[in-house]
């Protein structure tokens, strides 16, 4: 954090500014110099933090209803949504809220993947990201199963089986992970233990994610690297609090709508039917967050190998930053870079469309040649592009394009037009 | 570094560090553990059926330590479909005479493989079992002829307490 000479009005203020800088920490995050030209996409920081706490404190207030217990977890459930005062609320606001919180960080990580975030200096910031996202599916994953329903217990049973592909100890780790010979009670209460513990870990995190990147400063638009503070920055009170605050605001909108229009969409009518060890349900399809590694991982035929092709399709993303060899951060200035961006966001789609889809016939062939694109896309194209690419020219500063001056000047201006 | 000589202060460093690593895992191998199958659930060893009712071409399924065990009372047809299979056929070779000492009867874990789903009777390619997850094929002697599971269902320890009886476990 930088050094301040920050000092206190009130005594009582410098009396305890002294003993703790709380107040010193305080001005440096209200004062911080933020790159003035950062677009809407740069909200979705605090619209994840906006988020976790929104968990939290829903998550909190339902476990003073819910029961860890395999015969009483579904009925409690039940119990939350007919009979605690506003339980159905708290509980579409949770349940809603993990998909909301999901839509956030994959904006957040694409605009990251779009404006070269990820580049030198900010690797631990991008690589404390990826363990956010790693714990946020761990997280999520085992929430879907405290209602003991059907897709929460078909679920559970097929994500832990994945470990039994190791091979040699992979019986004894599942048999380990489940505390007995198949998903069963003793899985439900170490599930919820986790379940409770991870978004404490994950707010942990963001407060490491938040001091890394207050070293460098944020990433703008442009990517280039800028003087703080100066002409190019603003504090980041009021100017950026504003803006994440409506901003905050539209997205709270979508979020009502899922909550109070359309509360069940996104979840699936399986896990209103209790969990039942005999049978499994016709069509065990993970929440739509998981989709494109689910298709990954049913897309390879080998059982080990389908497994470490999932995790390596999320692994990857740590070691983007080196992956990635052009010094130009922003797409903007990379013409055949923003093109294979694009692919790579239809091929995600794509990948959690068939996902969705039995996997058979076409689909299968089509999640196939999906996933081999997303690993070309890291492992060929981006090493690849960084020396190949003819980038456009860069501006010296972020005021540069727009009050001129400067031979950049009109490539910089071609570019931003074609952008909107 | 002038002299190499042991001090009182290194044996103190390098006793004090090889109790603590000893110690430390001494504490954290029964956190480890506490979350393997404990005795109550180790204690749901076996299981005793009742087969009587079952006919020819019909499966009985009941719940063992929690998972699923299909007992199939085959027909001729299906003991003669399994046994003519060649062996280079198979994924996960395995004699149907091996897998039911008495032919007309597979016990056999209703557990697919794979991941773990329950595969349906009567179904797939190969007249025995189709799983619905991720679309293995299973043929009557519920061994694994398509898809992605690496192995035929498992055949747990069982036995016939009497001509009605089945034992499992």
């Amino acid at each position: 954090m930088s050094d301040h000479d920050y000092r206190p009005k009130s005594k009582v203020g410098q009396w305890f500014n002294d003993r703790l800088p709380l107040l010193t920490l305080a001005n440096h995050l209200t004062d911080y110099p933020t790159p003035k030209n950062l677009n809407y996409w740069w909200t979705f920081g605090g619209i994840l933090t906006f988020c976790l706490i929104t968990q939290i404190v829903t998550g909190l207030t339902l476990a003073m209803h819910y029961i860890a217990h395999a015969d009483m977890a579904f009925e409690s459930v039940e119990h939350i949504m007919r009979d605690v005062n506003y339980g159905w609320l708290i509980r579409y606001i949770h349940a809603n809220g993990a998909s909301m919180f999901f839509l956030a960080v994959y904006i957040h990580i694409f605009r990251s993947l779009f404006y070269g975030s990820y580049k030198s200096p900010r690797e631990i910031i991008w690589i404390l990201g990826i363990i956010i996202y790693l714990l946020m599916m761990a997280a999520a994953f085992m929430g879907y199963v405290l209602p003991w329903g059907q897709m929460s217990f078909w679920g559970a049973t097929v994500i832990t089986n994945l470990f039994s592909a190791i091979p040699l100890v992979g019986e004894g780790i599942v048999t380990w992970l489940w505390g007995g010979y198949s998903v069963d009670n003793p899985t439900l209460t170490r599930f919820f233990t986790l379940h409770y513990l991870i978004p404490f870990l994950i707010l942990g995190l963001v407060v490491l994610h938040i001091w890394a990147l207050h070293v460098p400063g944020n990433n703008n638009p442009v990517g280039i690297d800028i003087k703080k503070p100066s002409k190019d920055t603003v504090p980041f009170h009021p100017y950026i609090v504003i803006k994440d605050g409506f901003a905050l605001l539209m997205f709270m909108i979508v979020f009502a709508f899922f909550v109070f229009y359309a509360p069940n969409i996104l979840g699936h009518a399986d896990n209103y039917i209790e969990a039942n060890p005999m049978v499994t349900p016709a069509h065990i399809v993970p929440e739509w967050y998981l989709l494109p590694f689910y298709a990954i991982l049913r897309s390879v035929p080998d059982k080990l190998l389908g497994v470490v092709a999932m995790l390596s399709a999320i692994l990857i993303l740590a070691v983007l930053p080196w992956l990635d060899t052009s010094k130009i951060r922003s797409a903007v200035f990379r013409p055949l870079y923003k093109q294979f961006y694009w692919i790579l966001v239809a091929d995600v789609l794509i990948l959690g469309y068939v996902g969705a889809m039995p996997a058979e016939g076409l689909y299968l062939l089509i999640a196939r040649v999906a996933t081999a694109y997303y690993f070309l896309h890291f492992l060929v194209i981006l090493p690849v592009l960084g020396f190949k690419e003819k980038t456009l020219p860069v501006p010296l500063s972020i005021t540069e394009p727009v009050l001129g001056g400067s031979p950049n000047l009109a490539g910089a201006r071609n570019k931003e037009s074609k952008i909107e | 570094m002038s002299e190499k000589k042991t001090k009182r202060r290194d044996f103190l460093f390098t006793a004090t560090t090889a109790v603590g690593a000893v110690g430390a895992a001494a504490v954290v191998w029964p956190m480890i553990d506490q979350m393997n199958p404990d005795a109550s659930v180790k204690a749901l060893a076996s299981t005793e059926v009742d087969v009587s009712e079952l006919t020819p071409g019909n499966t009985l399924t009941v719940l063992w330590r929690g998972k699923p065990v299909f007992i199939r009372r085959r027909t001729q047809e299906e003991i003669d479909e399994a046994r003519a299979v060649k062996m280079e056929d198979l994924i996960h070779p395995e004699k149907d005479e091996d897998r039911a000492k008495n032919p007309e009867w597979l016990v056999m874990l209703g557990v697919c493989t794979h991941l773990g789903c329950v595969p349906l009777n009567d179904k797939g390619d190969y007249n025995g079992w189709f799983c619905p997850c991720h679309g293995s094929h299973y043929d009557t002697s519920g061994r694994i002829r398509k898809g992605p599971a690496p192995w035929n269902m498992e055949v747990p320890k069982y036995e016939f307490v009497d001509a009605n009886t089945i034992k499992i476990g």
